[in-house]
């Protein structure tokens, strides 16, 4: 049997049960691989459950420094029994399979094209620990161990990121680092290690990585400390997978930076609201006061955020909304990634409404554009939603290391104050006086006779005066869309990069591929992946709806666009059609909506199937998933 | 459509400490149904702050939709104020008024506004303990939609196309009682007299003040048979008066022992109100109930200050806010800098 083979080049997944303390051991692992300066990614794939139910963790490991989601398993470590007649099955050929030898592996389960291990995990801990608890948490830390002998992972480094975690409860690292000696002294006395695929940390092909000290942290977290830096003081939020961590982290950050020194009282509020309207409203009440506030929420809560979206726009309303994308309603899927909120969250609630959304791809960029939401949100006085999701916020992910510049003055838009007020010979709320759409609040409070007005949805005059004139609705409404183009020229650009050089291309048709997100990381390695096989593909990476006039013109400018995503319906594709003027047979969809993040391989496989097929079934391609 | 009042004001016209005249604390011109008891509600309201001398600027106005969320354009035209979507001005009241401690907040709601749709907030903003007077003018159905019944409409009363409400109804007061509220009361828009210092009460209250206003809808549900028309309101009303002497005035009236009680707020106010019963007193919750039912199965609307806990502390200090309004706040206050990013990022490596 050929064996797979490959330095710092593997896909490892971990088969557990939740809520017996897999997910230390196994985030202990990928830790150790990114401290070793090897490219790492780590992915929970978790259900909605608290215990006993399966739960699985992929660390993909990439020389070349390719952080989504590859496709396959190399390596697979089971401790579930009730998935692994599925799991071993997913191993590729050649590939290797680790499982709990205290019961025997079935007979039918065992494969030939395979290699196999057992190590009678349960049976070393009931041998060696005594407490009932640990005996099953230290079965996770035992498999660690043995996966260092058979990887090479550097056991200095694995002793070190325990003494990290159990800082303070040090009567807990003599045992976890014992469980550690087990299991590598298992594999050393009964396997060959290191494996065909290993970890060698001198031969990396990813200087960029290296070279930014990349740092590894999951986008909740850096949204949080977004929310920090970019002043919010008031935060509303009702609890949901997978965004409840934004709001957690915020929390924690506040406890520590935002009390007042000589009093120790909080500069900050965070209110945990009866439901999602509530948090909305919150929000609203908030920024309307002129404070800088917000919410994070997924789907379910952005369904009933909607009603206050829509008043936002219309009574010209900052709000800040950071939504962590999950798979469609009720419990379950939901603690699967998607990208599938594009549609609802541009044009949340009634009305003619349009929101701005903003599409981070990185930790770094979760922080970065949520101080940004902040400034646009008071510059164009109106809701700015960010499209996190599940893969993002929830996952450790490398990044670039958080940067902040000390100079930065928070952009709070066209506000009057007391002096502005006394200097005004006449104002108006929603007088267009500059002619970009954008005109001059004032904040309750602010002068004793002027600037007070009455703040409402529609039914108003450009002087803020109730009013059900036909005329004065369509004045108000078309200035919103002036406003809404404003907002092109003040959202992050999309990025391109060079093409990558293809010595004797394949098709004469020219290719193009957009994404956004989650999607960016596994298509670029696609796109790598198909420039080798000879077909060269232009990307651009949408960082933010209102669309950027480049979109537009890379659309143009090629035959044929790929637009990748992970929802049913290709959301973004409807979007660019819409509101860019696009002809629906110029926008070819590639797919994944099945809960777990697209893989390069799922990108380059609809993109080669597209190429091959004529053009009329290009449109109808059915996705696949990974 | 609106339009605003002459500014002309009359010369003589009384001022009070900030040199404001009670046309000072105008809206516009109210467009409701002439007779409906909300535009009393509203002309109280403007009266009490002349009289409380609050600057008119320091109050912020919030409504839900209604017809009675409407009234807030129709006093106080030099307040910001904020008609929001319906049923939810409670979650709107609360991240304002976490945003700025320092203002006044003045939330204007219906019966369908706060017993209906906005249920849930309502009971919410009562648990937090939000620093602000919430009114509900009660008419017992939905004036704007034209008439349904509305969840405070009593079990029998007749609506305008001659039906019986078969549903029990939703006390709000009994209600605000039950959940925490730490000023309840019940008033009348036909009772001046009561209502104003109610209002002025309510404000100078720290805390959640609420008051459900009675405020009959001539159009809708003034006639033979409801409840809470004009007539049978005047008919079966128990008011027991309240004085309000705010902080820094002298008590000038004499009161006679037993059946008043004297209360003084946080901020040195005092409020004198009559009871129920000689035995009945202003802070408990078990007297309001017991009054309220007693009155509720008699027939009776019983108005006055029902409950009142003068000691109560609100949302702003459970949440340990700084003094400083968050609104105020700038980099300095609130921007960790360069260099806790940097030992945050070391300690991701
Ligand atoms: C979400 C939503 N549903 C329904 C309506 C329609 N609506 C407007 S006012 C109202 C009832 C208002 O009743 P109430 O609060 O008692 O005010 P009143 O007009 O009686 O003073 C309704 C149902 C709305 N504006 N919004
Ligand atoms: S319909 Fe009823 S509640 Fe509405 S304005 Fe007329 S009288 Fe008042
Ligand atoms: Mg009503």
């Amino acid at each position: 049997m050929k064996q797979l083979e490959g330095v710092n080049d593997f896909v490892v997944k971990f088969a557990n049960v939740n809520g017996t303390g897999s997910a230390s051991a196994n985030h202990l692992f990928a830790k150790a691989i990114f401290r070793m300066g090897v490219p790492v990614s780590p992915r929970n794939i978790f259900p909605s459950n608290i215990q006993g139910l399966p739960t699985w963790y992929e660390v993909r490991v990439s020389a070349k420094g390719y952080l989504g989601r590859r496709g396959g398993v190399d390596l697979m470590l089971c401790v579930n029994p009730q998935t692994m007649e599925d799991d071993i099955a997913s191993v590729g050929p050649g590939g290797y399979f680790v499982y709990d030898s205290t019961r025997p592996l079935a007979p039918h389960l065992k494969r030939d094209d395979i290699s196999t291990f057992g190590i009678p995990l349960t049976e070393m801990c009931m041998r060696e620990f005594k407490v009932a608890r640990l005996q099953q948490l230290l079965k996770n830390v035992v498999y660690v161990g043995a996966l260092a002998a058979l990887l090479d992972i550097d056991f200095s480094i694995l002793k070190d990121l325990l003494s990290d975690q159990f800082k303070g409860k040090e009567k807990l690292i003599s045992p976890n680092v014992h469980a550690l000696e087990m299991g590598y002294q298992y594999a050393k006395e009964n396997f060959t290690c290191p494996l065909p695929i290993r970890l060698d940390p001198s031969v990396i092909d990813a200087p960029h990585i290296r070279e930014s000290q990349h740092i590894l942290m999951n986008g909740n977290t850096a949204a949080a400390l977004g929310a920090i830096y970019g002043g919010a003081t008031v935060a509303a939020w009702y609890p949901i997978t997978p965004s409840t961590s934004v709001v957690d982290a915020f929390s924690k950050y506040a406890e520590r930076m935002r009390i007042d020194a000589g009093t120790g009282k909080r500069n900050f509020a965070i209110l945990q609201a009866e439901d999602e309207l509530a948090a909305m409203g919150i929000v609203v009440g908030a920024s309307w006061n002129g404070a800088r506030a917000f919410t994070a929420t997924s789907g379910p809560g952005l369904s009933l955020m909607s009603e206050f979206l829509g008043l936002a726009y219309f009574a010209e309303v900052p709000v800040v909304l950071i939504d962590v994308q999950r798979s469609g309603p009720s419990t379950g899927m939901p603690t699967r990634s998607q990208q599938s909120d594009i549609l609802a969250a541009a044009y949340a609630s009634h009305g003619d409404t349009k929101h701005v959304l903003l599409f981070p791809a990185t930790p770094r960029e979760c922080f970065d554009m949520t101080v940004q939401a902040f400034d646009l949100a008071e510059q164009l006085q109106t809701p700015v939603i960010m499209m996190s999701d599940l893969d993002l916020g929830m996952n450790d992910w490398m990044s670039p290391p958080l940067e902040w510049d000390d100079d930065y003055e928070m952009n709070r838009g066209k506000v009057l104050d007391k002096n502005a007020l006394d200097e005004a010979e006449t104002w108006g709320r929603y007088v267009d006086v500059d002619g970009d759409g954008i005109c001059y609040r004032t904040l309750p409070g602010t002068h004793p006779d002027k600037g007070a007005f009455f703040t409402r949805g529609s039914s108003k005059n450009d002087m803020a005066v109730y009013s059900e004139k036909g005329d004065d609705y369509v004045e108000n409404v078309d200035r919103l869309l002036r406003k809404f183009e404003t907002a092109k020229s003040y959202v992050p650009v999309p990025k391109v990069h060079d093409p990558i050089p293809v010595k004797k291309p394949k098709t004469k048709q020219k290719l193009g591929a957009l994404f956004f997100g989650t999607s960016a990381s596994p298509s670029y390695e696609a796109v790598e992946i198909l420039a080798e096989e000879g077909y060269p593909i232009d990307v651009m990476r949408i960082r933010a709806f209102p669309f950027h006039e480049s979109l537009d013109a890379f659309v143009h400018e090629h035959d044929v666009v790929f637009v990748i995503e992970q929802n049913r319906d290709g959301q973004m594709r409807q979007l660019i059609m819409n509101e860019c003027h696009i002809a629906p047979d110029k926008l070819t969809s590639v797919l994944n909506y099945s809960g777990t993040p697209i893989t390069a391989r799922t990108i380059a496989r609809q993109i080669r199937r597209a190429l091959n097929a004529t053009s009329a079934d290009v449109v109808k391609l059915h996705p696949e998933t990974a | 459509m609106s339009y605003y009042k002459p500014k002309f004001q009359h010369p003589k016209l009384p001022k009070n400490s900030l040199g404001y005249t009670v046309a000072d604390y105008d809206g516009s011109i109210s467009t409701l149904c002439a007779g409906c008891g909300h535009d009393s509600i509203s002309a109280a309201i403007r009266n009490a702050c002349f009289l409380s001398s609050i600057p008119p600027h320091r109050i912020a106005k919030l409504s839900g939709i209604g017809c009675s969320s409407k009234m807030p354009t129709y006093f106080l035209g030099r307040s910001h104020g904020f008609n929001s979507v319906h049923g939810r001005m409670p979650s709107v009241a609360t991240g304002a008024s976490v945003a700025n401690r320092d203002l006044i907040y003045l939330g204007v709601s219906g019966d369908g506004d706060t017993a209906s749709i906005g249920m849930g907030q309502f009971v919410h903003l009562i648990r937090r303990n939000v620093n602000m007077t919430y009114i509900v003018a009660n008419n017992g159905c939905y004036g704007l939609t034209k008439g349904q019944d509305s969840a405070t409409a009593d079990l029998g009363s007749v609506g305008k196309y001659g039906t019986q409400n078969p549903f029990e109804g939703i006390d709000l007061a009994s209600l605000a009682v039950l959940q925490g509220a730490s000023f309840v009361a019940r008033s009348f828009s036909g009772d001046k007299e009561q209502l104003e210092p109610l209002i002025r009460a309510a404000m100078a209250h720290r805390g959640f003040a609420f008051i459900d206003v009675v405020s009959p809808c001539v159009t809708f549900a003034n006639n033979v048979g409801s409840t809470k028309s004009y007539a049978a309101t005047r008919d079966n009303l128990e008011a027991m008066p309240v004085d309000f002497v705010p902080m820094r005035e002298e008590i000038r009236t004499q009161y006679k022992e037993g059946s008043s009680q004297t209360v003084t707020l946080h901020d040195g106010s005092i409020i004198h109100l009559h009871k129920a019963s000689k035995d009945h007193k202003a802070d408990s919750r078990e007297d309001a109930l017991m009054a309220l039912q007693a009155a509720d199965r008699t027939g009776k609307v019983l108005t006055g200050l029902l409950y009142l806990d003068p000691t109560s502390q609100d949302l702003n200090h459970t949440l340990e806010l700084a003094s400083q309004p968050l609104n105020s706040m700038g980099k300095d206050e609130l921007c960790p800098g360069s260099r806790v990013l940097k030992s945050i990022n070391e300690g991701l490596r």
